[in-house]
């Protein structure tokens, strides 16, 4: 019996594993191929099954104008605007956060709860649904197809991130912590500044990657909110899915876009071996 | 504490929200009782006629907004059984357990419209892998993405190898900081493994357990990346989601009135089902 578990056990984590890994296996060898490879008959091992060329891979940093696809510009404006709105997410969340963790807060019927529950329940939008008065929004402001808009529209989609999991970390920081720090003389704004916020490091680290992780990979702001003169990674990598698509650079856009994040989870099972993280994710 | 200081904590973030928000929010209530569309790009007053139209002449977005409960139920649904499995399976000491913890996590840090473009060439119908490994053990290839039943299921399959780390990540740090004493009660009194997970785990896991599948079902009511760039709601209508169509009135055929109404209407209901499903779960889940 316990023979027989264990190796359904592992059995079913070897298929999973080989779930997770296939498509990645399948845009690493696509990225090697060249039009011959792709379109005659499906192929999988470079020198075995085709002649692997680099030709996906050198796309990818030519201009548009030598027929290439540039990559580059599009990478810089994903990493800004997704850095300045997560900073500005966490940084406003927490205090937030902060407050709703701490203090009682009424106002007619409405409770912390309440407020709480009105920050997450941003979440519940569909990005279609507010991209539509977005887009008029910014068009009226001037901002449509630019960065700064970018970031005012990502702060919504990451704020509500930052505030679920810091609410829930503060709640399990010590109260007596800020009221030592009270008492010893510190103001309030001194007691979270220096004695809260060093304590609340893994927090904020789960915070800032999930929001990092939204933003990210959101592909549908960017996409209606955009058009020429900004343009973000996953619409640039999208774009070149059209009907004669060019898989092989495809798959390399493809697997460039999704690399750095994948250190991310390095280091959210870091913390989640270590412990940290169980606190910080209810 | 001094009164005051708790809303210089609160403020900055609550009226950044609001402030980005509320423009959409009363604009897209406004927009859903005018008439723009193409023709008249204008905000005119029509009243509740695009209501109207909505409950009594558009049965594509009730069957869109069915197909939307019915794909985003059924992942969660396999995300929160596949998850919890692969939690349970590298909670305590397994060879490579780092290795698989961080390969269990890597879909959810991956950008959807990006992998499904790579799904979409995996799941092509004559030059994908997948037919061409089925045709070597005899099977017939599968329509993927043209039949309409199994558009469906293909769209369920790529959400679930996105989506499954993310549940996979709650439960895993629920199953973490699960205190010790239970578990060790239990061992005394000798439980088998089965009774265990039945009498001891899942109850302590049921309000993690409640919290994830809220949050999943909540980001799974917004499919959309996948279908758009999978198939695009096709073949026909097959995979059309709720968000989906209002992209079509909205962006594509510039119904923009119209369009509002159906986002109002979706928000609410939304908001009520995801309130009721939420207390259904926590009767169900939690015994005294």
């Amino acid at each position: 019996m316990e023979k027989l578990y264990k190796f359904l056990k592992y059995t079913f984590i070897i298929l999973w594993t080989v779930f997770i890994v296939a498509p990645f296996l399948w845009a690493v060898s696509t990225s090697f191929k060249d039009f011959q490879s792709v379109n005659s008959k499906v192929t999988y091992i470079p020198w075995l099954d085709f002649e692997p060329t680099l030709e996906g891979w050198r796309v990818l940093v030519k201009s548009p104008a030598r027929g290439g696809v540039d990559i580059v510009e599009p990478y810089f404006n994903s990493i800004f605007v997704t850095c300045t709105a997560s900073l500005i997410s966490i940084i406003l969340g927490t205090l937030a956060a902060y407050a709703l963790s701490r203090f009682t807060f009424k106002a007619g019927f409405v409770r912390n709860n309440d407020i709480t529950f009105f920050f997450i329940s941003q979440r519940i939008m569909p990005p279609i649904v507010l991209s539509i008065p977005f887009f008029i929004f910014l068009s009226t402001i001037g901002l449509l197809d630019s960065l700064l808009g970018l970031v005012v529209v990502y702060i919504v989609l990451l704020m509500p991130i930052a505030v679920w999991i810091m609410v829930d970390f503060f709640n399990r920081v010590p109260k007596e912590l800020d009221e030592t720090a009270l008492i010893d003389g510190c103001n309030p704004y001194q007691a979270f500044y220096k004695v809260v916020l060093p304590n609340s490091i893994p927090g904020l680290i789960v915070a800032g990657m999930f929001c990092i992780i939204f933003g990210w990979i959101d592909f549908f702001f960017a996409f209606i909110l955009t058009f020429t003169e900004v343009q973000l990674l996953p619409v640039k990598v999208v774009a070149l899915n059209s009907s004669i698509t060019p898989w092989w650079s495809l798959s390399a856009s493809a697997l460039i876009s999704v690399a750095p994040l994948i250190i991310v989870a390095f280091v959210v099972e870091r913390y989640l071996s270590k412990g940290n993280l169980s606190g910080a994710l209810k | 504490m001094n009164f005051k200081h708790k809303y210089v904590f609160l403020f900055p973030g609550l009226f950044v929200l609001i402030g980005i928000l509320i423009f959409p929010i009363i604009f897209t209530i406004r927009l859903s009782l005018s008439g723009w569309n193409s023709y008249t790009p204008e905000m005119n007053f029509i009243g509740i006629t695009n209501y109207i139209r909505l409950f009594t002449d558009d049965p594509r977005f009730w069957e869109s907004f069915f197909r939307l409960s019915f794909l985003s139920v059924s992942t969660v649904i396999l995300q929160y059984i596949i998850g919890f499995a692969l939690a349970l399976m590298v909670w305590r000491e397994i060879k490579f357990k780092r290795f698989f913890r961080v390969i269990f996590l890597i879909p959810m840090m991956t950008t959807p419209v990006i992998m499904t473009v790579i799904w979409r060439t995996f799941f092509h119908e004559s030059l994908g892998p997948v037919n061409d490994l089925l045709g070597n053990i005899g099977i017939d290839p599968i329509l993927w993405l043209s039949d309409p039943v199994i558009a469906k299921f293909t769209v369920i399959i790529v959400e679930v190898w996105q989506w499954t780390p993310f549940m996979f990540l709650l439960l895993l740090a629920g199953l973490l900081s699960l205190p010790k004493e239970p578990f060790l009660a239990a061992a005394i009194d000798g439980a088998s493994s089965f009774r265990k997970f039945v009498y001891v785990t899942f109850p302590l896991m049921a309000p993690i357990s409640i919290g994830a599948i809220i949050i999943r079902l909540i980001e799974a009511s917004k499919i959309m990346d996948t279908v758009f760039v999978l198939t695009s709601g096709g073949p026909g209508t097959a995979t059309e989601t709720s968000s989906f169509y209002i992209y079509i009135k909205g962006l594509r055929e510039f119904q923009m009135g119209y369009a509002a109404t159906l986002s109002f209407t979706y928000l609410v209901i939304m908001i009520i089902s995801l309130t009721i499903i939420a207390k259904v779960l926590t009767k169900l889940m939690i015994k005294e």
